[in-house]
């Protein structure tokens, strides 16, 4: 098992570094300026500028000075746009804001889904399942772009309950609608993908054999088929998790939330290099160890699964 | 829509002319004695996007404008109606031909710290705008303005301390000019020249502007900034006109999408919101007293591209770009596509301009079936028509109101005129770099004053103008643009200038703009009547309903 952890983290390193060239070469290759808006400047003060923020270099010494700083100094560098503050504070900000929102939807989407996935499977055919198929159906075809005017329309508009965006410091009441906004699909999938698959795990014939051997249905659910059913469900959590902790570009933008997934946006279309590349760093990193999660936990779930 | 909501800005630069001795009451929230004031003095202001840098030396934009505003202070402000008023400076005087100009300031100015403005702030925060190693965007503001020595620091060829403004004591500034200006008093409510406290920029460095670091000489002092949700600032108790400040406490709320701006305006969540696109004459119609359209300090043009690179033959004969800047209708651009008080455009320079006449266009004068009939004779005496069609790319920047605009003219070219027009649309950025490139044929544009006289929009067809996407060159409106700078009257100049690039055609203006918000009803004291719309937060106050 260590030693599976230190191989993945190994091969982690030259991934993020590829991540980074690509990434960097692909910005480069883009049009446009992170300077100019729709004001142009005279060529002397894109030469300061330029000479202020090092572009004036050779693309491959910025490279370097850049990988070198990131590794050695964990400095992400100055952002061009947000010309009083750093790639560092931008991530020290906006992380925590969609890390808040995102994982509360990851434990709702999962814990919700997961149980009407179960209620489902195990009653299925009954009007339970039916209303867990026809609750997460719905749930399913509406993008969180839908969802989020919609709750706004009825908790700030017309129950004047919820404030319509904002973060305020992570006060519970800000936090609600990104919340379920951001969990409702997510959770509709799980479910689905949880009854599919506990529905064949219980067609199966350890199943048979346990309910045959005499034992109460709830432990036949809980200590035999949930385990292996969960295997398919785990494997899509690991991207679900990423893509919820940092931020969906949805939410953020909608709610006025100030997390990642804004300045992440921004960054690309005002060719902010420096944020474009460090969040790009975070999502890889984040990426990559949630991959690493998800493998230690198949190797937990099912024993058959050797590291 | 009424006419009353349609305030029109007066212009006074006349006044301004040949003065010696220039000072006024200041201006500050004016409050009637009879007006009930409401408990909570909190004012909410919806920004479209992120507060980017709260540096007067380095913001760009217009919503980070407005806060650097009420937390910083420069010599003179815009009033009410957009005229020079005494802010930190109280008075000044300036010498027969308008190129030195010393500033008196005042006794009462502080820093949010205590400690006196002086003279030295305006003169650091000065020399670090043009400072190369400040690298703001906005350096070449003060050579814009008429700063000595100001291009040459920005290019590195001097030392900054050659800039043309000293402090002769504590309390007095003189500003040296290269060339005589009558406007200069204009510009100093622009950002660029606000003083910057030396102690803590030197201190802090690029954290300075955090709110546990900052001092500022404004109304009001910065206490959270939460980039992408909201930046807070309450009342500066150490600002010299502290006492007739109303507002204790203003936000301006980051919400990125105008119809959930709206949804939160209705709610209650904010004062003031812009009006999404198409929606005024609704909202006008359910909600008539919180609906607003007043003149923007903004031209919607068509570029054309007047260098050799353009693609297009065509668009080299002036008189196809003539017929086809004719052939636009402008009133159902106006009044059927944007439907927000916006004002058709047949010339650059915004009407309401200080001090600028507009001079007379003849399109202007026609209705629009003469327009389009001498279209279509230019284009048969071009040698295109129906049974020679043109076909033109135009390219625009993805957004809606972009391509309703387009899609509109390509009809109106199509019917009219046998042309076809190709629409491309493409990321913003790569827009401004295409146009920039001077590889395109026709593109979109606009251009919005930095400060309120005619050069800020005239300047662009100068043929060494870095804004010149047109790569515009017409020697005369070269020689015009530079008498201008020491003309009595620069109008006569301008007019000149309008009416060279009237025949010329190397943009087609469309309209100008109006800003379309929505507002409650007890917030008083906007200032309807400044066409740059410069509001300052201690110049407001809640009424109790």
């Amino acid at each position: 098992m260590i030693a599976f952890i230190l191989r993945r983290l190994a091969v982690a390193i030259p991934t993020l570094l590829v991540l980074v060239i690509i990434s960097f070469i692909l910005m480069k290759l883009a049009p446009g300026n992170p300077f100019i808006g729709e004001k142009t400047v005279p060529q002397a003060v894109l030469d300061n500028i330029y000479a202020r923020y090092g572009l004036d270099k050779p693309e491959w010494q910025q490279l370097l000075e850049y990988v070198y700083n990131v590794v050695f100094r964990f400095d992400f560098g100055p952002s061009f746009q947000y010309r009083d503050r750093t790639v560092n504070d931008i991530i020290a900000q906006g992380f925590p804001v969609t890390f808040t929102y995102g994982a509360w939807a990851f434990l709702v989407a999962t814990l919700v889904g997961v149980a009407l996935g179960v209620v489902a499977a195990v009653r299925q055919n009954s009007w339970l399942d039916y209303l867990s198929v026809g609750f997460t159906v719905g749930a399913q075809v509406i993008p969180n772009f839908v969802m989020a005017p919609i709750l706004v329309l009825v908790f700030t508009l017309w129950l004047r309950w919820l404030p319509g965006g904002g973060w305020n410091n992570g006060n519970w009441t800000n936090v609600i609608m990104p919340v379920i906004a951001l969990a409702t699909s997510y959770l509709a999938s799980i479910a689905r993908i949880t009854r599919s698959s506990m529905l064949e795990v219980l067609g199966s014939n350890y199943i048979r054999t346990a309910r045959a051997k005499g034992l109460p249905n709830w432990q036949v659910i809980f200590g035999h088929a949930l385990r292996p059913a969960l295997l398919p469900v785990v494997s899509y959590l690991g991207p679900v998790f990423v893509g919820m902790v940092t931020g969906s570009v949805v939410i953020d933008l909608y709610f006025s939330t100030g997390g990642i997934g804004q300045a992440f946006v921004n960054s690309a279309l005002n060719r902010d290099y420096s944020t474009i590349l460090g969040i790009t760093i975070l999502l890889g990193a984040l990426t990559i160890a949630a991959n690493l999660v998800v493998d230690i936990l198949y190797a937990w779930i099912d024993p058959k699964i050797q590291l | 829509m009424k006419n009353n909501k349609i305030v029109g800005a007066v212009a006074l630069a006349a006044a301004l002319l040949g003065a010696t001795m220039l000072s006024g009451p200041s201006f500050a929230a004016n409050v009637p004695a009879d007006a009930k004031l409401a408990s909570e003095q909190v004012f909410k202001y919806r920004v479209l996007d992120n507060i980017n840098a709260i540096d007067p030396q380095i913001v760009e934009d217009v919503d980070t404008s407005s806060v650097v505003r009420s937390l910083f202070e420069g010599l003179y402000n815009s009033g009410a109606d957009g005229e020079p008023v005494p802010g930190t400076a109280e008075s000044y005087t300036v010498n027969a031909d308008n190129t030195v100009y010393t500033f008196k300031i005042r006794d009462t100015a502080k820093w949010s710290n205590g400690d006196p403005v002086t003279a030295g702030d305006f003169v650091y925060a000065w020399q670090r705008a043009v400072d190369p190693a400040t690298a703001s965007n906005y350096a070449y503001f003060v050579g814009l303005v008429g700063v000595v020595n100001a291009d040459d620091i920005v290019a590195g060829k001097t030392p900054v301390t050659d800039l043309g403004v000293k402090a002769i004591d504590d309390k007095t500034l003189e500003v040296t000019l290269g060339f005589s200006s009558p406007w200069f008093i204009r510009t100093l409510s622009h950002a660029t020249l606000f003083p910057a406290p030396k102690a803590v920029i030197e201190a802090k460095g690029i954290d300075w502007t955090k709110a546990e670091n900052i001092v500022s000489n404004g109304a009001y002092t910065l206490t959270e900034n939460t980039p992408g949700e909201r930046v807070v600032a309450k009342r500066n108790p150490n600002y010299w006109d502290n006492e007739h400040t109303v507002i204790e406490e203003v936000q301006w709320l980051t919400i990125n999408d105008e119809n959930q701006g709206l949804t939160r305006w209705r709610a209650g969540e904010v004062d003031q919101t812009d009006v999404p696109a198409g929606q005024y004459p609704a909202l006008e119609a359910e909600l008539p007293n919180e609906t607003y359209s007043v003149p923007q300090f903004c031209t919607y043009y068509f570029s054309v591209n007047m260098t050799d690179k353009q693609p297009n033959p065509a668009l080299a004969d002036v008189k196809v770009r003539e017929a086809l800047s004719l052939a636009i209708d402008r009133d159902v651009i106006v009044n059927g596509v944007l439907q927000g008080g916006q004002l058709a455009a047949y010339s650059f320079t915004h009407p309401l301009t200080a001090g600028f006449t507009v001079p007379e266009i003849p399109a202007s004068k026609m209705t629009q079936a003469e327009r389009d009939a001498k279209a279509v004779e230019l284009m048969t005496a071009a040698g295109y028509g129906k049974d020679k069609p043109l076909t033109i790319n135009y390219i625009y920047n993805t957004s809606e109101a972009h391509k309703k605009i387009a899609t509109v003219v390509s009809q109106m070219w199509q019917e009219k005129l046998g042309v076809t027009l190709n629409l491309a649309d493409m990321e913003f950025q790569t827009l401004l770099d295409t146009r920039h490139s001077k590889t395109y044929e026709l593109a979109r544009n606009a251009w919005c004053g930095d400060y309120n006289e005619a050069s800020t929009f005239l300047s662009l067809l100068d043929s060494k103008s870095e804004q010149n996407d047109q790569g515009y060159a017409n020697a005369d409106v070269d020689k015009w643009l530079g008498e201008s700078k020491t003309a009595a009257d620069p109008n006569v100049q301008y007019t000149e200038i309008e009416a060279q690039a009237v025949k010329d055609v190397p943009i087609m203006p469309i309209y100008f703009y109006a800003k379309v918000f929505m507002q409650k009803t007890n917030v008083k004291g906007w200032p309807f009547d400044d066409v740059e719309q410069n509001w300052y937060a201690k110049d407001l106050y809640k009424v109790a309903e």
